[in-house]
């Protein structure tokens, strides 16, 4: 590797956004054969280097090679072209059209009179669909697909062309365990044959499992590249944030108080059956399971979003029917949804706006809105969470993938619920502020407030829980107590393993 | 079944149903309340229904891929009125005056450049400036309209070629000239949209531009042509009309641009882009012009007729809306 040369070096970047400095001066190289860990806070500038190269930005300095060459990356159909292929962050498919039509989108094969070459489109797209080990086929509507499986299709585009560069921009938040292992094998498969992997994440597990080096960011600046055999955990976060981060956990053992919601029995057709727990003011409870267990579903239903098809929901000790989110939310129940783009947030609304919307109705001055009020309700998250922004006026649609998750988690903290239910609520956070949110929850709960955190992370449902509800296939297989619980038989909860068929 | 096979399977027939349902009601209403004694499922007067639905009917293939790209023209009338000048005018002109029946094809070139052009621009400006297709056509609707004033004042417009007129009124196999001009139009934008490439990426923007302009595809320039189509299919649908009446009107073609529209939506094309068919378009043209038709056989006055087709449109959308929900698994919003 060593006596390589780079497929594609980029030196001296600089990128401004009104307000930011997203990029100032960033240099970066990836090798033939080389997976490069790019990491970085929320909103360090990992997005906006890869869209420079990926000819979505054009930078305001500094030059792109490739190979000797100086190159200028006009649009995302040049750097197609040069062989940078971009697996997005965001979701970036079109819902309505099929798999493969997908997949090749902006390159579909043709015949005479441009005429879309169907057999050889299937053809070519199943043969990658196989290789990727998916339960779809070509011509599957990608509307009908589930997130994770969405995900997979970015991914396959990346086995489209004939790649010199491939990145992937945080393609795990989605994905479970079992896919996951089918992408490390496909980023395995193109190193094998000399494409450059550039691989963005916050999960450092998975940064240490695959990658070669590690290029550190922060607050567009450059930080310095290292081994990733010569690092560890701690110092790549120092790198990141300038500190190290305490990760113990936080067993702050307050006191419990009454039972605040329970659950009895409850079912929702083909979702989840007969699911029963209950969340004490003062707890964390946990749900794990896999992608598809029915966790996110019990949530919609806390929510008002999902009717039930039987069983009662108790909401201190008194059954309540839940018909609407305002029903919920007028009850004190929150939820900080899996899917922030299309449920949590309007892009094109800014920040502070997105942040009081909920409670909008409430903060009238006369017929107007109270403005005061709204600004210091920003303020208070905007520290809290440490949000990235250069100013409330910012559009949501504008700030990092990180920094709009804690914008929706301010947006219901703000509220004061009762209950808070969070599904998935570190998904594309990094680990500072992973700790900052954990740290938070278990803080709420302390305050009194009953927490459910739905989540497909392991360690982070074991770190702030106080209970955790293990379910398979729409059903609670066991309850765990903080004291109980161990990874393994965790696991086995959530794969529909029973404790008689382990012994 | 996946889900929304149902939703789909539904709105792809459901326009053919409703026809159904007209002629049904129609026929039976007739029986009653018709003032003349001819049936109104008379082959004759489905054939003349097929004509009469050719004007909008060949603008609103345009339509179908405009609004499938997510986008939206407003000015189809005015350029149906400019074409329709152009045509009949330039006929006239004494430049052209040795070319005896030869006048003809160049006045309907002249026409129909005129109107593919009135459509690029259009495009253009949505492309270089970014600005809403819904405020660059409703400028240009304004604008085209006042062009049309400025050239004749309240004038009409007239020129009778009388070959030209002898052609307008052929018929072939059955059909009339204006029908064949409208089955074209069908199959060829038809052809374009399920067949193409450029049809297949018309969808990919309509449905999400972002994934679209990631992919590489040129939005604007593709836009662009589709602007261009429609305006071409707008200059055709007034060559093939005029051709035969021989005389416009300044305020011929207004209103058109909200009949097209409709026609599209109740043939199930997605108003915010992405999905859409000229097949279920034509359905909603037919769906349309049978309506005018009953309703006036059965003598409703053409206020009724504008407030039942508003309400069949308010009606359409709201099912739509049901039909896309129970897609979604009873998740409610
Ligand atoms: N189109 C834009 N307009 C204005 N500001 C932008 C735009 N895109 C990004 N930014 C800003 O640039 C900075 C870097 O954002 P970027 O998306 O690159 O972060 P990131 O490192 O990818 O973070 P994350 O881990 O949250 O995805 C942020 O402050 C963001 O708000
Ligand atoms: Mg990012």
């Amino acid at each position: 590797m060593t006596d390589a040369k780079p497929v594609l070096r980029l030196e001296n970047i600089v990128k401004t956004f009104p307000g930011v400095r997203a990029l100032d001066g960033v240099s970066f190289s990836v090798m033939p054969g080389e997976v490069h860990a790019l990491m970085g806070e929320n909103g360090a500038g990992k997005s906006t280097l890869m869209k420079v190269l990926g000819g979505i930005h054009q930078p305001d300095g500094g030059t792109i090679f490739m190979g000797d060459d100086a190159v200028v990356m006009s649009g995302p159909l040049e750097a197609k072209a040069k062989g940078i292929v971009f697996i997005h962050q965001e979701l970036s498919l079109a819902e309505e059209l099929s798999v493969a039509e997908n997949i090749y989108l902006g390159e579909l094969p043709t015949k005479s009179l441009g005429r879309v070459d169907w057999t050889r489109l299937a053809d070519q797209t199943n043969a990658i669909l196989q290789k990727l080990n998916v339960g779809f086929d070509a011509n599957t509507r990608v509307g009908d697909l589930s997130i994770a499986n969405q995900q997979m299709v970015e991914i396959a585009r990346a086995l489209t062309v004939d790649a010199k560069a491939v990145i992937f921009d945080e393609p795990t938040a989605s994905l479970t365990d079992s896919e996951k292992v089918v992408l490390f094998d496909v980023i395995a498969d193109l190193q094998a044959t000399n494409v450059g992997i550039i691989y963005i994440s916050h999960r450092m597990e998975e940064i240490f499992k695959i990658t070669d080096r590690i290029t550190v960011l922060r607050d567009g600046q450059y930080q310095g590249t290292v081994e990733t055999a010569d690092s560890t955990e701690e110092s790549v976060t120092q790198m990141m944030i300038g500190r190290t981060l305490d990760l113990s956990r936080n067993a702050s053992h307050h006191a419990l108080g009454e039972v605040a919601l329970e659950v009895r029995g409850l079912s929702c057709s083909k979702h989840y059956q007969d699911v029963s727990f209950e969340v004490r003011r003062g707890e964390v409870v946990g749900f794990y399971g896999l992608v598809g267990a029915g966790r996110t579903e019990i949530a919609e239903t806390l929510f008002g979003l999902r009717d039930p098809s039987a069983g009662q929901i108790l909401l201190d000790g008194e059954e309540v029917r839940i018909n609407s989110p305002a029903d919920a939310i007028a009850r004190g129940i929150s939820l900080v949804p899996e899917d922030r783009k299309g449920q949590g947030l309007v892009l094109g609304m800014n920040c502070r706006d997105n942040m009081t919307l909920p409670q909008i109705d409430t903060l009238k001055a006369g017929p107007f809105v109270a403005q005061g009020a709204e600004m210091e309700i920003f303020d208070k998250y905007h520290k809290q969470l440490d949000i990235r922004t250069p100013g409330w006026k910012q559009q949501v649609g504008n700030l990092s993938g990180g920094n709009q998750q804690k914008i929706v988690i301010g947006k219901w903290l703000s509220m004061h619920p009762k209950v808070l239910i969070v599904d998935e609520p570190t998904r594309g956070i990094d680990v500072g502020s992973k700790s900052e949110i954990h740290k938070l929850l278990r803080a709420l709960a302390a305050q009194g407030y009953a927490v459910m955190v739905i989540s497909s992370e392991m360690p982070e449902v074991l770190h702030v829980s106080d209970r955790i509800v293990a379910m398979y296939s729409g059903r609670v297989m066991r309850t765990f107590t903080s004291e109980d619980v161990t990874e393994d038989n965790l696991i086995q909860a959530i794969s529909g393993m029973t404790s008689e068929q382990v012994a | 079944m996946k889900p929304g096979t149902v939703s789909t399977a539904l709105k792809s027939g459901a326009i053919w149903g409703f026809i159904i349902l007209e002629l049904i009601f129609f026929s039976v209403a007739g029986e009653f309340l018709s003032l003349s004694d001819k049936a109104f499922m008379d082959w004759d007067n489905m054939l003349l229904l097929l004509k009469q639905s050719a004007p909008i009917g060949i603008i609103a293939m345009g339509m179908t891929i405009v609004m499938v790209n997510g986008n939206i023209d407003l000015s189809v009338g005015a350029t149906f009125a400019i074409a329709a000048i152009v045509l009949l005018d330039s006929m006239t002109w004494p430049i052209f005056a040795g070319l005896g029946d030869w006048v003809i094809p160049v006045a309907w070139l002249l026409a129909l450049v005129v109107g593919t052009l009135l459509g690029a621009l259009n495009g253009l400006i949505v492309w270089k400036t970014g600005v809403d297709a819904f405020i660059v056509t409703l400028g240009a609707m304004l604008g085209y309209r006042g062009i049309v004033f400025m050239f004749n004042g309240e004038q009409p417009t007239s020129h009778l070629n009388w070959t030209l007129v002898d052609f307008a009124e052929a018929e072939f196999l059955g059909l009339a000239t204006a029908s064949w001009f409208l089955l074209a139009a069908t199959f060829v934008i038809w052809f374009v949209m399920a067949k193409t490439v450029h049809g297949r990426n018309a969808y990919a923007i309509g449905d999400n531009r972002e994934a679209a302009v990631n992919a590489g595809i040129r939005v604007g320039p593709h836009m662009m042509i589709n602007f261009a189509i429609i305006g071409f299919l707008a200059a055709l649908s007034a060559v093939v009309f005029y051709s035969e009446s021989g005389s416009v009107n300044p305020n011929d073609g207004q209103l058109y641009e909200l009949w097209v529209i409709t026609a599209v939506v109740l043939g199930g094309t997605k108003i915010t882009g992405g999905a859409g068919n000229v097949i279920g378009t034509f359905g909603g043209v037919i769906a349309i012009q049978l309506l005018r038709k009953g309703l006036g056989h059965i003598g409703a006055d053409t206020s009724t007729v504008n407030l039942v087709i508003g309400l069949i449109l308010v009606a359409v959308l709201v099912l739509d809306r049901q039909l896309n929900m129970k897609g979604k698994e009873e998740l409610k919003v």
